[in-house]
């Protein structure tokens, strides 16, 4: 095999060095009972070549990618992604590392660490953010089970417009925590009914832009919660224009990392951002790297507050997290870095004036209007005078891909469709969209 | 070490994107000004150039793989080929949208699929689940089912996890996460579980048991049946940490010995990389009474081709955005496909082998608590080797001959512990290195020990100061007013 550097000869060698005769004398310890049971994979060798064609032959049963037009989104945007970004991440010294348990020889790592939790308190106004967590939805859950552990009562409010992967991850986390979870119902504009929170809760979730792409307004929220801790979930490209959580008193600010500088892989590897107040450190889940000196004075990096750990807490860990993110954390950063404050508003004001173009075009067809009334980001909901299934199915045979309706249905909004703009739709492909559904009727 | 941030912060051109081709309205009239960010995040803007250096510059601070020998215990470093590093970056996969129509993504939808199966027959269980994006997220999982198994047959005081306590810390986390109380059981000296011991916390309130195998000290559970048929019959499931799975790749199957539910580490076992700390993928593979709760959505093939299944009443639900770590997957993938069964058995095959090569060797200069045939690691200790040497001075020395130092102080049942495993991807040749750098540093621990606790000397930095990370910490870079 490829990997493996010893020879038959160097095997012969350390068997006798080990003073053994056989390499089948090295599992004698494997009870023969479960020896005997084996089966083998039927799994014949390939040659390097062979793998890549074999895995080639699964990319032609996907669609072509550049010959359509992606509308997708719903947490997981098209959006472009600079040359220097994959050239810093396949640097190998950076994606064959270990978590940087020897500071020493991990500045690399550690800095990028120390650099990406300045970069999403920076983007969310918050104090304290993590190295990162598996993607958006577990960041969202596990701030979940975080404020539980700061406020106690068992239960949690969330908004009705949010993301319904992050909806199930949280389901699914606080039934086995016996959490309760209750739903704050969406107003007809399309935000969250702020006007009756119900007492006694741990924290309330809620997402702006939301699942209906509506920017909710979370001026005064925070005061009506009580004790309770305030949780958004944000898109960060967002925040290169609207006014950051961190500013309206959010205790946690989680996202999905994605939009900055990943590609959408099938819904994987992701990024889970977390960021948080200083007065809950100690309750923080996730790695976090601090700053420091060596023996001599130099500033450096290492990581910090590990007593909240599971290698160092065990069953009184915050959270069982190791292995996360860090090199979708790295992308991250480097994609920012690459931008600057100057670049991610520039990107963040495409978005939005392209989406709004689109929102202007669509709305001026006769039968369709847009579904909310209240502002919007670079994601919208149409009301569409079609059945919204046959209408997608439609303009897929043209090349334009949209979101299954059937995530704004569980919404409870029917008949409607969701757009998402980002920088790399053009006027043209803008035009023709509105053109093709006026066509199709 | 200089981080972006302190560098000064000209306004710079952009230059990415394109200036708008709809009309250029602003922020300011398509949004009310309450809604708006009253100033920028303060992100230098730097040059291409500076980015790219910036970068390069840190890089060249870390060590990889790539860069030598990583005999970090319990983490598996073993060469990450290159090849699955293209094919995870082929657009048709990369560009590949979750929420895209199944008839859209079916080669992406193929290949989880195959993917299940083959890990399925790994483990020899019946079913897995991709969707764990760690290990942990896998441990964690696998709690999930154990807990939704007891509340669908009304078990409802089965509330214990049993663990040994050489248990990886994640494990009594994992199972606290879930809403478990964790009972340790103490190991014997090799690290494997009393019989006596679990037998006197065996009860109808314990779920399931958590075991590593072979164990954190590299060590068989040469009673793996009698230990899992206990268990099962006190009504309890067994739960297998997949984080060793290296030491008997391709010759033994954890649903053969008694195995309920199984977590793979691709990032360890087969071959991803571990991208400074993730990600990494911990598919979970289940027996048949557990196959029902499994997450959805579930990947299912018929007629028509390979589409999701939301609609398992049974599930737990789901415990990832969409469909775990593609990416991770596809590269573990490929692994198995360049492997072959025949591939699979010489990995198990020259990592034992490596492993029990170096134990022979350093059990003459360092103490070996439990001196016998080794898997795939085995755990030195670093008390006797001088007066005031710890396992730390040891590690730090290591980097001064250019080794990525040990896993130390782990598992917890060993003082001052150097956890060493070489996996199969080393020679003969970097295994000779090391033994004779380790002896090395075991004359210069009773001659020169000031050399030692001076380490790391040939690093980019000297040893960290921890005490003052943990008691000041400083977590984002400290702004002051004249800066951005």
């Amino acid at each position: 095999m490829r990997y493996i550097a010893n020879t038959d000869a160097d095997r012969r060698e350390m068997l006798t060095t080990v003073g053994l005769t056989s390499l089948e004398q090295l599992f004698t310890d494997i009870p023969q009972r479960v020896k005997d049971r084996f089966q083998p994979l039927s799994l014949p060798a390939r040659t390097e070549m062979e793998v890549a064609r074999a895995l080639e032959e699964f990319v032609r049963s996907n669609n072509d990618w550049h010959g359509s037009i992606s509308f997708l989104g719903g947490g997981i945007y098209d959006h472009y992604i600079p040359s220097v970004v994959s050239h810093i991440t396949s640097r190998s010294e950076f994606y064959t590392a270990y978590t940087p348990y020897q500071p020493e020889v991990s500045q690399g790592t550690l800095t990028a660490m120390f650099e990406f939790q300045t970069l999403v308190c920076e983007l969310t106004a918050m104090e304290v953010a993590n190295a990162s967590m598996y993607d958006g939805a577990t960041a969202l859950a596990e701030g979940v089970l975080m404020a539980e552990r700061i406020v106690g009562n068992k239960r949690v409010a969330v908004a009705q417009p949010l993301f319904s992967h992050y909806r199930n991850v949280v389901d699914t986390y606080c039934w086995a925590s016996g959490i309760e979870v209750v739903e704050l119902p969406a107003t007809a504009d399309g935000r969250c009914d702020t006007a009756k929170i119900p007492d006694k809760l741990s924290s309330l979730v809620i997402q702006s832009p939301n699942a209906f792409g509506v920017i909710e307004e979370l001026e005064g929220l925070k005061d009506v919660l009580g004790k309770a801790l305030l949780i958004v979930v944000t898109n960060p490209i967002s925040l290169g224009l609207l006014a950051p959580p961190g500013q309206f008193g959010a205790d946690v600010v989680v996202s999905e990392g994605q939009p900055l500088g990943l590609s959408p892989s099938f819904g994987g590897p992701l990024l889970g951002l977390f960021a948080t107040r200083k007065r809950y450190l100690r309750q923080m889940p996730g790695r976090i790297a601090g700053q420091t000196v060596d023996t001599k004075g130099k500033i450096g990096y290492t990581m910090a507050a590990q007593t909240r750990e599971q290698h160092i807490r065990r069953e009184r860990a915050t959270s069982n997290i190791c292995t996360n993110s860090a090199l979708c954390a790295l992308a991250a950063t480097v994609y920012l870095a690459n931008l600057g404050a100057n670049g991610l508003q520039e990107v963040a004001l495409l978005n939005l004036e392209k989406a709004h173009y689109l929102a202007r075009q669509i709305s001026s067809l006769s039968g369709y209007r847009l579904a909310f009334q209240a502002p919007f980001f670079n994601e919208f909901t149409v009301q569409v005078p079609t059945n919204p299934q046959q209408l997608r199915a439609g303009l897929q045979e043209e090349g334009f891909l949209v979101d299954n309706p059937t995530q704004l249905a569980s919404l409870g909004v029917a008949d409607a469709l969701r757009f998402a703009v980002t920088e790399k739709r053009t006027k043209e492909e803008l035009d023709h969209l509105v053109k093709q559904l006026g066509e199709i009727r | 070490m200089s981080s972006i941030f302190d560098r000064k912060c000209p306004q710079r051109a952009g230059g990415l994107f394109p200036t708008p081709d709809v009309p250029a309205d602003g922020a300011q009239k398509l949004l009310p000004a309450s809604l708006l960010r009253p100033g920028a995040p303060r992100i230098p803007c730097l040059s291409e150039p500076e980015i790219v250096r910036h970068y390069t510059h840190l890089s060249k601070l870390n060590y990889g793989v790539d860069d030598g020998f990583y005999p970090l215990g319990s983490c598996t470093m073993k060469y990450n080929p290159k090849i699955n590093e293209d094919l995870a970056r082929l657009p048709g996969f990369t560009q590949a949208h979750p929420l895209a129509d199944a008839k859209l993504v079916q080669g992406s939808l193929k290949l989880l699929f195959e993917m299940s199966k083959l890990l399925s027959k790994i483990a020899g269980l019946a079913d897995v689940t991709l969707q764990p994006a760690a290990g942990a997220h896998g441990e964690l999982t696998g709690m999930f089912l154990v807990k939704r198994y007891f509340e669908d047959r009304g078990e409802d005081k089965r509330c214990r996890i049993l663990l040994p306590d050489s248990a990886h810390g994640t494990n009594p986390a994992s199972a606290a996460l879930a809403g478990f109380s964790v009972t340790e059981i103490p190991s014997r000296e090799d690290g494997t579980v009393n019989l006596g011991a679990l037998e006197e916390v065996l009860d109808e309130t314990v779920a399931a048991i958590m075991l590593t195998v072979p164990n954190t000290l590299g060590i068989f559970e040469e009673h793996i049946l009698e230990i899992t048929e206990m268990v099962h019959a006190a009504g309890g499931l067994c739960y297998f940490d997949g984080a060793n799975l290296n030491a008997f790749l391709g010759r033994a199957r954890p649903g053969d010995m008694g195995a309920d539910i199984f977590h793979f580490n691709l990032h360890k076992t087969l071959s991803t990389p571990h991208g400074g700390g993730g990600p990494g993928a911990g598919p979970v593979a289940v027996a048949e009474q557990l196959v029902e709760f499994l997450p959805v959505p579930r990947i299912v093939q018929d007629d028509a081709g390979y589409h999701l299944d939301w609609n398992c009443p049974h599930s737990i639900g789901s415990i990832h955005s969409f469909y775990g770590n593609f990416g991770v997957i596809l590269k573990a993938y490929s692994y198995l496909l360049h492997l072959g069964d025949t591939g699979l058995r010489e990995v198990s095959e020259n990592a034992v082998l490596n492993a029990n090569y170096i134990q022979e060797h350093l059990k003459k200069t360092y103490y070996l608590p439990c001196d016998r045939l080794c898997k795939h690691e085995f755990v030195l200790s670093a008390k006797g080797v001088a007066e005031g040497i710890s396992a730390l001075d040891i590690a730090k020395r290591l980097i001064d001959y250019g080794f990525h130092p040990p896993t130390i102080y782990f598992p917890l049942i060993v003082p001052e512990a150097l956890m060493i495993e070489p996996t199969e991807c080393e020679g003969k040749e970097t295994l000779d290195q090391f033994i004779e750098a380790m002896e090395q540093i075991a004359v210069e621990a009773k001659e020169t020990p000031q050399l030692l606790h001076d380490a790391p000397q040939r690093a980019p930095m000297s040893r960290l100061d921890q005490t003052r990370a943990a008691r000041q910490p400083v977590l984002t870079h400290p702004f002051d007013d004249s800066s951005g």
